[in-house]
């Protein structure tokens, strides 16, 4: 039992895994794409039907990309940056529930590797290390627009993780638990969490800009002011990994809403379209993907349209706004909780 | 004066607490971005598609040859005269007996380079030239790698001898 429970896992991380990257790939094609057509352009259309070889192409030149180490850094921390981002972003799928359980020979087995009762804490946790692999690589540098990015990274994300953990926190007041199994389950069918948390989704949404480092708060990285961020050193695929690092994020914290906000793998009408367990798991596992590529679509949809921030205005809206009104929202969420204890 | 009618007057105004939350803003801004997103796009894939030339498009020179094939440049030098951009320069030389088949006149362009990067395409040294050898074509010049491979000389602009090569240009000739 214990052997069959670890190839299970071992399975599923593994799928996660290459699921993860193979979405990650694709972003940068969808990003290009989506940029192109918002600008009445074609966009990449070269290799392959519709450019769709174009990120197996960008990816083959990054490996034969000339590596370049600066002589002033420090070698091992400027190599491990790079490292660190990427293991971080890649370990936060973890406790996503993909899906619910497959019935197979006999066995339930969840679509989840780990379903932590405390998942959205482990989420937090893994989040807040990721600004280490940016600060080690912007650090290791040694050279003045690294370092600023890496500082100016480290510290919107610090800023940005505060107002979003307290938007989870009103949400975390309604569901009453941390495993992220549990959040979703209780969303059953259309009882999304986004009926009785609407601001504090769009608090959280705007704190998942800011912590992915996206437009509007792509500072940075902001190729105006800093050349281009804590990654200006970076050549072949080590700067790979940093991007690569940023679209996990960016499609983790799409999964991750999709999963808190939107219900998951639920869909309207689960129980009464009459199927079977196993067809209900994998027609989930769909909606939950469109739900995670509408996200997506939205990370890439802003960015396209707003400008950047100034920093100051950044850390204003940051310290000023978004705390006071997340603090709020868990004030008010408390009370109606009250209320309807009564 | 008014060139359009979409021109704001710009103000300093304190911003209304709709304007200060941003959201509306951004809501209209991601409007008209998916707006575009529909459009069709306005690429002209360049070499399988053209954008479509006018009949008198002033692109790369042609040096011509009279119906005989001699080449009807003389060297006199107006259309290096006339260059705002000072793009042309050539050396003369003296035909020689039996070279009558090759230059029209007696004097002849040894040596005639344009500096395509320097080229304006104005057209003025056609204007200019007095034996009808010099004319702006549909043709353009394409992107090189050196700098130097943007100079011109004749072996570029004189036009072939055999009918099939010669170069059209009476749209520019009767204007
Ligand atoms: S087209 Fe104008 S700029 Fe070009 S060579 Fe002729 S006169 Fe000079
Ligand atoms: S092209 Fe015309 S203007 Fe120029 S040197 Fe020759 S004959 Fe004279």
């Amino acid at each position: 039992m214990e052997t069959i429970f670890l190839i299970d896992k071992t399975v599923i991380a593994f799928i996660a895994f290459a699921i993860t990257l193979l979405i990650a790939t694709y972003s940068t094609y969808a990003e290009r794409k989506i940029a192109a057509f918002m600008q009445d352009r074609v966009g990449p259309d070269r290799a392959g039907p519709f450019g769709i070889l174009q990120p197996l192409a960008d990816a083959g030149k990054f490996f034969f990309k000339e590596e370049i180490i600066p002589d002033t850094s420090n070698k091992f921390l400027f190599i491990i940056g790079p490292g660190i981002a990427m293991l971080t972003a890649l370990m936060t799928s973890v406790v996503i529930p993909w899906g619910g359980s497959l019935n197979l020979a006999g066995r339930d087995i969840p679509l989840q590797v780990a379903d932590l009762n405390i998942g959205v804490l482990y989420v937090f946790a893994v989040v807040s290390l990721g600004v280490y692999g940016i600060m080690i690589g912007g650090w290791a540098s040694n050279n003045k627009y690294s370092l600023l990015g890496a500082i100016r990274a480290s510290s919107q994300m610090i800023s940005y993780e505060l107002s979003m953990g307290l938007a989870l926190i009103a949400l975390i007041m309604i569901t009453g638990t941390l495993s992220m199994k549990e959040i979703v389950e209780q969303q059953h069918g259309m009882n999304w969490n986004i009926f009785y948390q609407p601001f504090g989704f769009l608090l959280f949404i705007i704190c998942a800009f800011a912590e992915c480092n996206r437009t509007p708060f792509d500072l940075p990285e902001c190729e105006a002011e800093l050349v281009g961020g804590y990654h200006t050193e970076y050549s072949s695929m080590k700067l790979g990994f940093y991007m690569f690092a940023e679209y996990i994020n960016m499609f983790i914290s799409s999964a991750f809403m999709a999963s808190l906000y939107f219900g998951g793998y639920n869909f309207p009408f689960m129980d009464s379209l009459g199927l079977s367990q196993n067809a209900i798991t994998i027609i989930g596992v769909f909606v939950f993907f469109l739900k995670i590529f509408f996200f997506i679509f939205v990370f890439m949809w802003v960015r396209w349209t707003l400008p950047r921030f100034r920093y100051d205005q950044l850390m204003r809206l940051g310290w000023q706004w978004m705390i006071p009104l997340s603090l709020l929202n868990v004030f008010i969420t408390g009370l109606v909780l009250l209320w309807y204890d009564k | 004066m008014q060139l359009t009618n979409r021109s704001k007057v710009v103000s300093n105004k304190e911003m209304t607490a709709a304007e200060a939350a941003y959201i509306p803003a951004v809501l209209k801004g991601m409007a008209v971005t998916l707006k575009h997103f529909f459009k069709r796009p306005a690429t002209v894939k360049y070499p399988e598609e053209q954008r479509e030339f006018s009949e008198v498009y002033r692109g790369k020179h042609v040096l011509k040859r009279d119906e005989n094939g001699a080449e009807r440049c003389t060297a006199c030098g107006l259309c290096a005269v006339a260059c705002p951009a000072e793009a042309i320069t050539m050396v003369a030389d003296e035909r020689k007996k039996g070279e009558e088949k090759l230059y029209r006149e007696e004097k002849y362009a040894a040596i005639y380079e344009i500096n395509m990067l320097r080229c304006i395409f104005c057209g003025l040294c056609e204007e200019a030239c007095p034996k009808e050898a010099i004319f702006l074509t549909k043709e353009i010049t394409p992107s090189n790698y050196e700098r130097e491979d943007f100079i011109y000389g004749k072996d570029k602009l004189v036009e072939g001898i055999e009918p099939s090569l010669r170069i059209d240009v009476s749209k520019r000739q009767d204007r």
